[in-house]
């Protein structure tokens, strides 16, 4: 036991060694939420583009163009690490000692994100029965009304667990940023234990707050899921 | 608009799927107060020809008019034509995450500039006259198959069209509540209400239609008034038709 609490002193109390973890936790959070925010708009536009084509909405050859380029930025982000994409971003795209590590991880896990999301809002609103479409129509609203007014906000409600699960796999993927040498909660522990040689401590102190964040977000996400499930509409 | 004046003109209206002709040269008009009764066998081209109308199927060839314009003109914005041509389809499609209300004034809020007062004002007046007011904050699946149809009616409604067309409007409700929804309809045609009614209701074509039309293999094989086309048949397609549904 006194073991322990020395060990416990070494790891976090000694030098404000706890202060890694938390700024560590702050930069996780930061991460997480611009990146899913730049996730959740890019995967939009890309949706809309890509179902706008695939139901034949409308047959402009700048359309035709932007699908394609959707196609391509879904193959090569979904087709490589994102750890990849994380270190290309740094080290060729910006390469610059200046720019804010911050800024090129939100960067690079929202567009990361923005693929997954995009194919998230493309099956919801391929799943909403093409009836609602025709009623749109049918009224004189034009293909992007009918989308805004009437599919949207079925397709958003459908997939909003499914949206919700794909943050929760954002946050962990986020655990790769010390690769870039941008301190979250993962580089904050490594940190810790490279000081210390003291691997056990600071590593499953990390891997508890992980925990810990993901069973409440799992467990908001099931909440939402039985009160979509009793509106029932 | 004066009595008898022409809404739509369709001349030669072609539709194929790839290489399938489903619509083979369809020529008729349909004017001011006509209620048309549009009947035929399963996969004739019924459906699409109704569909054509307000260009939900865009013709491969042909033209149609409406109120004196080419609607299958590529140049012409059809939303704003299709604000003038109601539709009520078989399976209702009222938006699910809308209460009664907000699918009726939807539309008029949006596309009319209505107020929302003004508009709800409107569509409570619609829904007492269906009998289904106190529907008005409940949701579409709070609803039975008949009074949902009976809904969809009455939003098409609220967009003040000068023609309505409904494709089977009956066939997805149960017996019991055929009756309501074709009451509803009676009523509008007695009003005046221009109507193309695709149906298997050949009471209703008889007692309320002002024209029958039989479509067959995509093409209109005879129309008449309905007196002469129940009584008198003269297609021989027609008369086999009619052998096994009367
Ligand atoms: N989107 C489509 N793609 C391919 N073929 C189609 C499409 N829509 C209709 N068809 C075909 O066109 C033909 C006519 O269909 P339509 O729905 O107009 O018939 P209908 O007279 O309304 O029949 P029903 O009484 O069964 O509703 C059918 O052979 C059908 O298979
Ligand atoms: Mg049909």
């Amino acid at each position: 036991m006194d073991n322990f609490i020395a060990k416990f002193q070494l790891n976090f109390i000694d030098d404000s060694r706890w202060r890694y973890i938390a700024d560590g936790l702050g930069t996780t959070f930061t991460v997480t939420f611009f990146a899913a925010i730049l996730g959740v708009i890019l995967g939009f536009l890309v949706a809309l583009v890509r179902s706008t084509v695939d139901k034949g909405g409308s047959k402009s050859i700048v359309l035709k163009i932007l699908d394609t380029i959707c196609k391509v930025y879904l193959t090569v982000i979904r087709g490589t690490p994102a750890m990849i994409q994380l270190l290309i971003m740094y080290y060729v795209i910006f390469s610059s000692p200046d720019i804010s590590k911050q800024f090129v991880a939100i960067l690079s896990f929202g567009i990361n994100s923005g693929a997954y999301v995009a194919e998230i809002f493309r099956s919801g609103i391929m799943s909403i029965d093409n009836g609602q479409f025709e009623a749109g129509r049918s009224l004189g609203f034009s293909y992007s009304q009918t989308m805004i007014h009437i599919i949207a906000p079925q397709a958003f409600k459908n997939v909003l667990p499914a949206l919700a699960n794909e943050f929760i796999t954002l946050l962990k993927e986020t655990s790769i940023c010390g690769y870039i040498a941008l301190t979250d909660i993962t580089h904050g522990a490594n940190t810790i234990r490279s000081q210390t040689y003291e691997p056990l401590l600071p590593l499953l102190a990390a891997a508890l707050i992980y925990l810990v964040i993901v069973t409440v977000l799992s467990g908001l996400v099931g909440k939402l899921e039985r009160k979509l499930r009793t509106d029932g509409r | 608009m004066a009595d008898n004046q022409i809404l739509f003109e369709i001349k030669d209206l072609c539709k194929s799927f790839g290489d399938h002709l489903v619509l083979d040269h369809i020529s008729t008009t349909i004017k001011q107060g006509e209620v048309v009764v549009i009947v035929g066998p399963s996969g004739s081209g019924k459906s699409t020809f109704l569909r054509s109308l307000n260009l939900l199927e865009e013709p491969t060839g042909g033209s149609i008019t409406f109120e004196g314009l080419n609607i299958t003109d590529p140049k012409c914005n059809i939303n704003k034509y299709r604000q003038k041509i109601g539709m009520v389809f078989q399976h209702f499609n009222l938006f699910p995450h809308k209460t009664i209300l907000q699918n009726m004034t939807l539309a008029p809020i949006k596309l009319l500039n209505k107020s929302k007062e003004e508009a709800e004002r409107q569509a409570m007046e619609l829904l007492r006259r269906v009998g289904l007011e106190e529907k008005a904050n409940a949701y579409p699946s709070q609803l039975s198959g008949g009074q949902k149809q009976r809904i969809a009616i009455v939003r098409s409604l609220c967009m003040d069209p000068d023609v309505i067309l409904f494709d089977e409007p009956t066939s997805a409700l149960d017996p019991e509540m055929v009756g309501e929804v074709l009451n509803v309809m009676k009523d509008l045609a007695k009003q005046g209400m221009t109507m193309a009614v695709v149906t298997h209701e050949m009471g209703f074509a008889k007692e309320v239609g002002t024209r029958v039309m039989f479509i067959d293999e995509g093409q209109i094989k005879e129309e008449n008034s309905p007196k002469e086309f129940f009584e008198n048949p003269k297609n021989p397609r027609l008369r086999e038709f009619l052998s096994k549904v009367l």
